[in-house]
């Protein structure tokens, strides 16, 4: 049978590429919104094993409303690059220094 | 090794493998339908673990909504990729060890000397009438209501944001006002002339 581990270290494998490909892609936004995506699949897969094992589903609601939010995100975080490329004709991190932080 | 152990590794394994590929292929429309791939196995996984209301969910909300919108958007763009990939062989090391080293984290942490068998027991099997959407009904719309319903404010101001952000003027289209047309009086349109009776000729 699967144990509790084997479900964890999963979500801690996906959590580290996610956080590679935030390193790999630092040049391109939709990669990076796509690697927080995974992120948040990550931290979901943990809360659903621990409301699996523990028997307690307050967990699965919990990941019920992180999915909430992330499609918000993602709703919002897209309209900000589609602005942003309308405005400057890229999404290269690297050009979008306007504001010499 | 059961038939659900062995369900589990081919699920994790298409999974890692896509999410590597998420963040490793050059073309970005092949990156978000390969995390396409990732939810769905994802999915599978949560239906091992009898959540199957949150496993529809992602189905239904992310393939279904929010990587559609990644695909549009990334189609809509006109992008050249090759400079979005400088820095990537540069970034090569320093992104596999920062990420080995959470790995090697988080498995100290949670490996099955904590988290095994013999610490977390297996939950036994829901019986055949379970349903998994009753469950998380009962508790959604009595304990949690309030956060429910932040949560529907949540996703109203994200579409009048999204809404809000990209909507614009642009003047060099035609376009009628309804309002005007409707406001439009009679004595705009037509002009009364008075003048004589002409002889007729």
């Amino acid at each position: 049978m699967i144990a509790l581990s084997d479900y964890l270290i999963l979500a801690a494998i996906l959590f580290g590429l996610s956080v590679a490909g935030i390193f790999l892609n630092r040049k391109n936004v939709i990669i990076l919104l796509m690697a927080i995506e995974l992120m948040l699949l990550a931290v979901n897969i943990n809360f659903i094993a621990f409301s699996y094992f523990m028997g307690d589903i307050a967990g699965q609601i919990f990941v019920f409303f992180i999915l909430t939010v992330a499609a918000a995100e993602a709703a919002i975080g897209l309209a900000i690059l589609v602005v942003l490329f309308r405005n400057r004709q890229t999404i290269n991190v690297q050009d979008l220094d306007t504001l010499k932080g | 090794m059961d038939f659900e152990r062995f369900i589990f590794y081919v699920f994790a394994a298409i999974l890692i493998f896509a999410a590597a590929r998420v963040i490793t292929v050059r073309n970005p429309v092949h990156a978000a339908l390969h995390l396409v791939l990732a939810f769905f196995t994802c999915s599978a996984l949560w239906l091992l673990l009898e959540a199957e209301f949150l496993a529809i969910t992602l189905v239904l909300v992310y393939v279904g909504a929010v990587m559609v919108l990644f695909l549009f958007v990334v189609m809509m763009l006109d992008i050249n990729t090759s400079p979005l990939r400088e820095g990537f062989i540069r970034y090569l090391p320093v992104g596999l060890g920062v990420a080995a080293l959470i790995v090697m984290e988080m498995y100290l942490v949670v490996r099955a000397r904590n988290f095994g068998v013999d610490s977390m027991s297996i939950p036994a099997r829901h019986p055949e009438g379970y349903s998994n959407v009753r469950e998380i009904g009962s508790v959604l719309y009595t304990d949690y209501v309030y956060p429910f319903e932040i949560a529907s404010v949540i996703l109203l101001v994200a579409i009048i944001a999204a809404i809000a952000l990209t909507m614009r003027k642009r003047p060099e289209t035609k376009s009628q006002n309804p309002a005007e047309q409707v406001a439009v009086k009679a004595a705009d349109r037509v002009r009364v002339v008075q003048m004589k009776a002409e002889e007729k000729q």
